[in-house]
């Protein structure tokens, strides 16, 4: 049951994830992406990582999504719902693309993974907390910094030119 | 440095600098201008050196000397020290810049009141009086000639003052550059006898004099040279002609100044090298002196600007000076020099207060076309103005040799030296003559001055009711320098009007001269006593034919002055044009030097320039040429370029994978990544 | 599901696609949406490791840190993106070109 679970929302990560890339129109990759994003919370269920699974639906989809969706109003006419839109040099990159796939599958089935085995923790929230708090205190502040930053780039940039 | 006349003469030295750098930099901020600031440190000047004249008095040592030397530069061998010393003639000499500079500061108060540049006018005067100090306390050649330049630089921004006037800027410009031209001779003279004797200070240049490490025809051009210096401070011909046009600055300037101190430099210094005078320089000396009381005098005669004749005057009776130090009674110098101040600064103030009534007259009239100093516009000043007129008589009284006066003293001091110096050396009959020709021209031209201008009817009737006496701020100096102009003051303890006799005599006794051979100062004197009886019936009876001349012609007009001046024809003339030198220099001096300027430039463009020099160029722009097409075909094109147009050919085909495309770059990273790992994985 | 391979295998093909999406797309944001799928790669491949290899919860924390600096880069990289929208009326990447020589 479970495996089968794990399989179909494996399939709808992938294809969502083509669809986000093939897509003629902007929109439909938007949706997409979408699906993207929870198939992959969903793996994080499967992975234990409940609190990462929270995060990536709040942040991910209830955040930088809803941005590029923001994005996508913006620069475009709201009216013509069709916002196609072409891709360049296909052929070549797709070449390029499969080859650096087939690579990259061909060396991970090649490795000889090594799988620890534990049991499940009835909860990572607390240890994720220490961790930020103790031993990744300084990037935490650090990402911290970077967030207003941006924020700050983000609105200078953004702004209407005197 | 514990001792007290060497720190007072500092304090004097240096007060006068104080207010100057006072006055330059927030004279203007202070109030009345700070003109309190500089007549405060001067009169504090003037006290410490009547102090030190006063003790100097009661010492009544003819030998007092206090000397103080520090090193100012010790680069191996060549040492500079620089010294104060300290004499009987020093501080007479302090006294005389002090006592002149302080009635010329009190004098100014009335006559540059609502000057634009009052509080500068201070300040520079505040430099003068200490650069002059540091003449007069100098005890080497060095420090003498930094602060003799240092006057002369007082002397140009003064003169300057109004420089608005083209006349006053090029006047300055004329004092201060016919300044330079005897300043060079100066300084040549200190380095001729710096290489021979080694040092800067007076002592020791005696003392290598007096063993003879110079002598000869070298300490003749350097004494000479020396002179030279002189000549351009002291305004000696032919180096005279700065002083005339010296008037365009403020009267008080030219009191202080061009009558009193800075002039007197010249001769300050004549007297303190006069021990190092070879026989044939003091002739030098002796005929340029000479030469300079005549014609300045005889120039005199026939001025109508009131300051042009007492310029000519104050020139004439350096003149006379200098005459003594050739001579060899270099003390009677002195003394003529220290009554001279006091008389001819007296006349300038007066001549100051005449014209600062005149201008205020004329002012009241608007009337800006009529000259103030013109004596043709005087006449009849006497009842108006009584305590100038007294004052400026009295004076007049001094310098034209009248007995009961100072002057008479000392010009009959010099008058008996030269008369006996021709006495010895009668082939130098000359000099006798020059100075009592110029005793009695002084005479004429003093008394038609004052006659001119006090007496007869006024010229100019409807200015006349306008004039009226001068304020006190500028009546007193001419009451007290009056004073000063009576035999009295310099005969003391002793009572006798024809002789000379008195403290001055007793304390400023002549030296013997270093120079191995010359006369001793004992025979001087000796001989000058003999001559002195002759001389002063001489004197007496030239000064007394100029009186009456000048009576005669402009007192009670029974000579003609103007039938006098045709008939003299063209001598009138010579005079009336101070000898034409001012046009001579230019035809003669400055115009051959143009075209010779001009010459030697045509010669440097034309000749040297375009053929030698050019030529020069063409060659090397051929060889250029040659060795430009190799190096451009050869090389450039060849190998260079070669280089260069590879490079290109590869660039440009490299050229179409920049697309600019950041898609395609990330392409070909991901491509050259595959890349590796296949020849990693191979 | 109980495999590791399994999870590398989708975040490899993710990876793929979302480099696929950058190279290809000219659309600014979907070239964007490129880089949040490679991003999301790794974040998988990150929880993966740290799940079988014992429970180790930094990779948890880098995770974390991955997906703060993807909301800040989209917000910067949108910011970008509008401004240039504003200036030239235009979202392509290639037509937005004027900076090259």
């Amino acid at each position: 049951m479970s495996e089968l679970a794990f399989w179909s929302v494996a399939f709808v990560t992938v294809a969502s994830a083509g669809m986000v890339v093939f897509s003629g129109q902007l929109i439909y990759s938007a949706i997409a992406l979408l699906f993207t994003l929870l198939g992959v919370a969903g793996l994080y269920i499967f992975l234990w990582a409940d609190f990462m699974a929270g995060v990536q639906v709040m942040v991910y989809i209830g955040g930088i999504l809803v941005l590029i969706i923001f994005g996508i109003m913006l620069t475009h006419k709201i009216v013509s719902v069709k916002i196609s839109q072409s891709n360049v040099q296909r052929k070549l990159g797709a070449v390029v693309v499969g080859i650096f796939l087939i690579f990259l599958t061909s060396s991970i089935g090649d490795a000889p993974w090594f799988q620890m085995v534990t049991t499940e923790p009835s909860e990572t929230v607390r240890t994720v907390g220490r961790l930020l708090m103790t031993k990744y205190l300084l990037p935490f502040e650090v990402a911290s910094i970077l967030l207003l930053g941006s924020l700050i780039g983000a609105a200078m940039l953004s702004r209407k030119e005197e | 440095m514990d001792n007290i006349y060497i720190n007072s003469s500092i304090v004097i030295l240096f007060l006068p600098l104080l207010a100057f750098i006072i006055q330059i930099f927030i004279g203007k901020r202070l109030p009345r201008q700070g003109d309190w600031v500089s007549i405060s440190a001067i009169l504090i000047t003037l006290f410490l050196a009547a102090y030190m004249f006063i003790s100097m008095l009661s010492q009544y040592d003819p030998n007092f000397k206090h000397e103080s030397s520090f090193m100012w530069m010790d680069l191996g061998d060549f040492k500079i020290q620089l010294g104060f010393l300290v004499d009987n003639i020093t501080i007479i000499m302090l006294l005389v810049v002090a006592l002149i500079s302080s009635c010329t500061h009190i004098f100014s108060l009335k006559y540059l009141e609502g000057d634009i540049r009052y509080s500068r006018y201070y300040a520079y005067l505040g430099l003068f009086t200490f650069s002059m100090n540091g003449i007069v306390l100098a005890n080497n050649l060095v420090s003498m000639y930094i602060f003799w330049e240092l006057v002369g630089v007082s002397s140009y921004l003064l003169i300057g003052h109004w420089f608005e006037k083209d006349s006053a800027a090029n006047a300055a410009k004329k004092a201060f550059l016919t300044n330079r031209v005897g300043d060079i001779g100066f300084f040549i003279g200190i380095m001729t006898i710096f290489t021979a004797v080694g040092s800067f200070a007076f002592t020791d240049i005696f003392e290598g004099v007096a063993i003879g490490s110079i002598e000869g025809a070298t300490l003749t051009f350097a004494g000479i040279c020396l002179f030279a210096g002189a000549m351009g401070k002291s305004s000696q011909f032919p180096l005279h002609i700065w002083l005339p046009d010296a008037m365009e600055g403020p009267t008080p300037v030219s009191a202080l100044m061009h009558a009193a101190t800075m002039v007197a430099a010249g001769v300050y210094l004549s007297v303190r090298i006069f021990p190092l005078m070879t026989p044939d320089a003091l002739l030098f000396v002796a005929y340029i002196g000479g030469f300079t009381a005549l014609f300045a005098a005889a120039i005199a005669l026939t001025q109508n600007d009131i300051k042009k004749v007492l310029a000519y005057s104050t020139v004439s009776q350096l003149g006379y000076m200098i005459l003594a130090v050739g001579t060899g009674v270099y003390t009677a110098a002195f003394f003529h020099l220290l009554t001279h101040a006091m008389f001819k600064a007296n006349l300038f103030f007066g001549s100051g207060s005449v014209i600062h009534s005149m201008h205020h007259a004329l002012h009241k009239k608007h009337d800006h076309k009529t000259d103030p100093q013109d004596m043709r516009n005087m006449g009849g000043f006497k009842e108006k103005m009584p305590i100038t007129f007294w004052s400026m008589t009295i004076s007049t009284l001094a310098i034209a040799g009248v007995p009961f006066f100072s002057g008479f003293l000392s010009k009959d001091a010099i008058l008996g030296g030269t008369l006996s110096f021709a006495q010895q050396h009668p082939q130098h009959f000359l000099l006798p003559m020059f100075g009592f020709g110029a005793a009695a021209m002084t005479a004429f031209y003093m008394f038609r001055m004052i006659f001119m201008t006090f007496y007869g009817k006024p010229q100019m009737p409807e200015l006349y009711k306008d004039i009226h006496e001068s304020p006190r701020e500028m009546t007193g100096p001419l009451v007290l320098l009056g004073s000063l102009s009576i035999f009295i003051f310099y005969t003391l303890p002793y009572f006798n009007p024809f002789s000379t006799h008195g403290w001055f005599t007793d304390l400023v006794v002549a030296k013997d001269s270093f120079v191995p051979g010359n006369i001793s100062a004992h025979e001087i004197a000796e001989h000058a006593h003999h001559a002195h009886m002759p001389a002063l019936v001489l004197s007496l009876s030239v000064a007394g034919l100029g009186i009456l001349v000048a009576g005669l012609m402009y007192l009670k007009k029974s000579l003609s002055a103007d039938a006098w001046a045709n008939n003299s024809g063209p001598l009138y003339k010579l005079s009336l044009n101070k000898f034409y030198f001012d046009e001579n220099y230019d035809r003669f001096l400055y115009q051959p030097l143009m075209k010779l300027a001009d010459k030697v430039a045509y010669f440097d463009w034309e000749l040297y320039d375009k053929y030698f020099i050019n030529g020069f160029g063409r060659i090397t722009s051929w060889l250029s040429d040659i060795s430009g097409k190799f190096d451009f075909d050869g090389i450039d094109q060849g190998l260079v370029d070669g280089v260069g147009r590879s490079a290109k050919q590869v660039g440009h085909s490299l050229r179409n994978i920049q697309t600019g495309r950041i898609q395609n770059y990330i392409l070909y990273v991901l491509a050259g990544a595959i890349l590796m790992i296949i020849i990693q994985a191979v | 599901m109980d495999q590791l391979v399994n999870y590398l295998y989708i975040s490899a093909i993710l990876f793929s696609l979302g480099l696929f999406g950058v190279i290809t797309r000219r659309n600014g944001i979907a070239v964007l949406m490129g880089v949040e799928l490679i991003l999301n790669a790794a974040n998988i491949n990150f929880v993966a490791f740290s799940r079988f290899g014992g429970m180790n919860l930094s990779g948890h924390v880098f995770s974390l840190f991955v997906i703060v600096l993807a909301a800040a880069e989209a917000a910067v990289a949108l910011a970008i993106i509008i401004t240039i929208y504003n200036s030239m009326q235009t979202v392509n990447v290639d037509d937005a070109s004027s900076m090259k020589q």
